[in-house]
């Protein structure tokens, strides 16, 4: 085993004492993500202030043979930032400024820490936004955005993460700082900056983001349309997209989410909806005016048995209330909850939402939805009482069968919460050998010696570093699992 | 063997002057790994239309063609899904999608595969993006002659790496790709175009009366700033009227000639520049003949002599661009970096070490003689 301590003398002198931890009791703080019932406490924490300090900190772990691990705000939902017992996490919360706004390119440049809904307040009085506005907007960082590829309500119309991003400023793991674009679009050479967004973490960290601002619109309508069965609300689904219209958003929610979120935060829907639709449009105002009309009209011919148009934007941000606030609202209606992440083509949407209602029924658990209806991207939240005996293992079971019935749909096992070390598993379900053995070439050529979040993502590593096992105690020595 | 899977090349079958020995015409994506697999001692160049086989440097060496012009046609149309998979060899004209598109500006006669491996893209790009935005999915043969697959066919999906985005762009280096998924758009029900003289410097003022244009393009040749709006009839009329107005132009259904089109004669040399938006007027003003998207800032130009494509290149490297040259005569080809700097140059010869250790791949064609 390599010397802890010596490594953490070593990081001391080159960053300063107070930005390394190696107290148990403080590192208990970092001990989970999001995710929270997968705890692992590191052996050292680093919070650097610059990028030259992350390379100090790679370059330290790789001389001792070091695993470490990238944090953001920890907000991540698949146990990516889950550190490593004998590893350093290296944490960016101390990397927060914003380097410059610089609107005449529709660039904002940042450093890695920075809350994403920073970026949006700082462009903002200059006519423009960050479009990518994943319901964690106010606490998860940009560099946790580029790793996990986030998206969020709007991403239908605006694109993902890696749509918004055109430089990075990478420490690869072997401690080398490396440009990837910049402020001007289509570097040559392969498209790397490309490749690492989404990757989790395991091709290295970002040190420096260049994202692409956006025009705020000049006009967005936002409705809420309530309906008395959800495949009414999928068919409205279809039929908008049908007609040619791209919404910014169109999101729904049963009739079990809507409990819980008017249990949480009041958001007042209408009464006696087994589902309902937000659907937000944005753009010049001469357009979507009309496509705001012919929405309207779509719900309605579908069924919809009320239909609330947002007068302002306090009207608006009630609609959007409820919706933001639901993983965290069905806390009211259920003691425990698993958020699963999974995407279906749209048009199957009614009808595997059908085959998850009878799958829990039969598994005597309850399943609240709310999801990104425009494309697909499934929230289902399983509830469950711990403290009954076989209901947790009995919802880790319709949990998993929802992947499955993704997959068997020809969807994704994740649309935006990533793999991690959750989902790792399921990999080899979506993917076969072949494709996640051409991921992992990719793996080898950025961190041959797998030193950079080792053991997430993929179930079993290639051979140019680290050992093989699957076993999940095997790859975390020191993971609890509650 | 491979003499029984590819017959003996013809005189056409050479790349910028490097003739080939063999060719293969797999139709599969089963048939093309069995010739790669086959080829595994000889050195692979792909065709796909050939349209613009003979721009970049030519191979350093070249012993088997694959051509893909019978890997073709479309495998699904999912409309209600708006996504639709390809066969590489398929050309982009006269896709039937019905009332929808694949917004991905091409020239004539381009096949999916050569659009991808170029990462070419054209004006509409400052809506739509480009062909890393628009693919979902990608199968590869790589040069081992294994089948692999990434991405997906839905359009969000963030499992695994998203190694379209490496493929896109990448000359053919990495493998040969035989089927592509792309997220579709609806075809938009009216357009127009506003034509203008307008300069370049005008740019900021259309994007910031946010009518939300579907393209902005300039020309210096003609002096000429030309801008696409889509959308319904009723907002068609009224955002283009109001970019009219403001550029004192003019609306046409109909795009000038130069729209879409390289700026350069065939045997000329011919330019990508890229460079941040503010530093586009620069451009357009050094005199230079170029054209192309200023809402994006990527253009195009004709470089007179090695002079200019030195003077182009160091005015967008200046202010943190790139300048590339796609094409140019032989004698100019061997004598120029047709890249110019290629930061993380190190990191991209690692990746081609690890899908292609013997370089077998359209070897000597990519950044730094990868
Ligand atoms: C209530 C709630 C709602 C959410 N809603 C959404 C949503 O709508 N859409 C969505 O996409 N996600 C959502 N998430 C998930 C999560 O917020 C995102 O994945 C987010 O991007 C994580 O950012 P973070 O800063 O918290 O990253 P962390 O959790 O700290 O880390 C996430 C991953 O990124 C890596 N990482 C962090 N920083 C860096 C860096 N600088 N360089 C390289 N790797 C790094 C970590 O190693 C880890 O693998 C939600 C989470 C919560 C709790
Ligand atoms: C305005 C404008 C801008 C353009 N911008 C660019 C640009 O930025 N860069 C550029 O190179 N071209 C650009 N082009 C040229 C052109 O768009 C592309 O080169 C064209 O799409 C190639 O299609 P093709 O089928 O004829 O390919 P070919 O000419 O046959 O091949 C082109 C390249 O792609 C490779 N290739 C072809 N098919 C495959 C496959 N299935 N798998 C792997 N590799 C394959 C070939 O080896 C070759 O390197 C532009 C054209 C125009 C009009």
């Amino acid at each position: 085993m390599a010397d802890i301590d010596a490594l953490a003398r070593r990081l001391r002198s080159e960053l300063g004492p107070e930005q390394v931890i190696t107290d148990r009791q403080e590192l208990r703080t970092y001990e989970c993500d999001g995710l929270a019932h997968y705890k692992v406490v590191p052996a050292v924490v680093a919070l650097p202030h610059t990028a030259a300090q992350v390379a100090a900190v790679v370059r330290a772990c790789v001389a001792a043979g070091v695993p470490f691990v990238a944090r953001g705000s920890g907000t991540g939902l698949s146990g990516g930032a889950l550190p490593h017992a004998e590893g350093v996490l290296i944490v960016t919360a101390q990397m927060r400024r914003i380097l410059e706004v610089a609107a005449q390119d529709e660039r904002a440049v940042v450093e890695p820490g920075v809350i994403n809904l920073h970026v949006t307040k700082a462009a903002t009085p200059h006519g423009y936004y960050y479009a990518p506005d994943p319901s964690s907007q106010q606490i998860c960082s940009i560099g946790g955005n580029v790793a996990e590829n986030s998206g969020g309500a709007h991403c239908l119309k605006y694109g993902f993460t890696t749509n918004h991003v055109t430089g990075l400023q990478i420490v690869a793991p072997d401690g080398e700082l490396v440009r990837l674009g910049g402020k001007a679009p289509d570097p040559p050479g392969y498209d790397l900056m490309g490749a690492f967004v989404g990757s989790e973490g395991t091709l290295g960290i970002a040190t420096e983001v260049t994202v692409k601002l956006t025009r705020l619109p000049e006009s967005v309508r936002t409705l809420l349309a309530a309906f008395g069965s959800i495949d009414q609300a999928g068919a409205a689904t279809s039929a908008i997209i049908g007609a040619g219209v791209v919404p910014a958003a169109i999101e729904m929610m049963d009739a079990l989410a809507i409990e819980a979120a008017e249990a949480a935060v009041a958001c007042g829907y209408p009464p006696g909806a087994a589902a309902v639709l937000i659907v937000e449009l944005d753009g010049p105002a001469a357009e979507v005016e009309a496509q705001f009309e012919q929405v309207t009209g779509l719900c309605e011919a579908n069924g919809a048995f009320e239909i609330r148009i947002a007068a302002d934007e306090l009207e608006r941000a009630l609609f959007w209330k409820g919706r933001k606030s639901a993983f965290a609202a069905v806390g009211r209606i259920s003691p425990d909850y698993i958020v699963q992440d999974g995407v279906i083509p749209r048009t199957a949407l009614p009808e595997v939402l059908r085959r998850i209602s009878e799958m829990a029924e039969s598994h005597g658990v309850r399943v609240a939805n709310v999801f990104h209806a425009g494309d697909g991207n499934l929230h289902p939240l399983v509830l469950f009482d711990d403290g009954v005996e076989g209901e947790a293992e009995r919802a880790e079971t319709v949990s998993g069968a929802i992947i499955d019935l993704c997959i068997e749909y020809g969807g994704s096992i994740t649309g935006e919460h990533g793999v991690g070390m959750d989902k790792a598993k399921y990999m080899p379900r979506m993917f076969g050998p072949d494709d996640l053995d051409t991921m992992q070439l990719v793996r080898c050529a950025f961190d041959p010696s797998h030193l950079s979040n080792p053991g997430k993502i993929f179930p079993t590593p290639r051979l140019c570093g680290e050992k093989a096992g699957s076993d999940l105690r095997e790859r975390f020595p020191g993971v609890e699992v509650f | 063997m491979i003499e029984d899977l590819a017959r003996p090349a013809t005189g056409d079958d050479h790349v910028g002057g490097v003739p080939a020995r063999l060719v293969a015409e797999p139709a599969t994506t089963e048939e093309a790994a069995a010739v790669v697999a086959a080829a595994r001692d000889l050195t692979v160049v792909v065709r796909g239309g050939g349209t613009k086989l003979h721009w970049g440097p030519a191979p350093r060496s070249l012993d088997l063609i694959i051509d893909t012009r019978r890997l073709s046609g479309m495998v699904e149309h999912a409309a209600g899904d708006l996504i639709t998979v390809l066969r590489a060899g398929t050309p982009l004209d006269g896709l039937e999608l019905g009332e929808q598109q694949l917004a991905l500006d091409h020239p004539p006669g381009a096949t999916v595969g050569g659009t991808v491996a170029t990462g070419a893209s054209g004006p509409r790009r400052l809506h739509y993006g480009t062909a890393r935005d628009l693919l979902i999915g990608i199968t590869v043969v790589r040069p081992d002659g294994t089948i692999t697959r990434a991405g997906g066919k839905v359009v969000k999906n963030v499992a695994g790496y998203d190694l379209g985005k490496l493929y896109t762009g990448s000359y053919g280096t990495l493998g040969l790709i035989t089927e592509c998924v792309f997220r579709l758009h609806p075809r938009p029900a009216a357009h127009a175009y506003v034509r203008s003289t307008a300069p370049a410097r005008a740019v900021p003022a259309i994007l910031a009366a946010r009518v939300a244009p579907a393209a902005i393009e300039v020309d210096a040749g003609t002096g000429e700033l030309a801008v696409l709006i889509e959308g319904t009839p009723e907002g068609v009329r009224e955002r283009a009227a109001l970019v009219e107005k403001l550029l004192a132009g003019e609306i046409a259904e109909q795009p000038p000639g130069w729209w879409g089109l390289p700026p350069w004669e065939a045997d000329g040399i011919g330019m990508k520049l890229s460079v941040p938006l503010s530093q586009v007027p620069a451009l357009v003003d050094t005199g230079a003949n170029v054209r192309g998207s200023a809402g994006t800032g990527v253009l195009y130009a004709a470089a007179r002599d090695i002079t200019e494509v030195e003077r182009l290149r160091a005015l967008c490297v200046r202010g943190g661009g790139h300048a590339v040259v796609l094409t140019a005569p032989a004698p100019v080809r061997d004598i120029l970096d047709m890249w110019g700097p290629v930061p993380g140059l190190a990191l991209m010869r690692r990746v081609k070490d690890q899908f292609d250790p013997e370089h077998r791949f359209a070897p000597g064609r990519f950044v730094g003689g990868i």
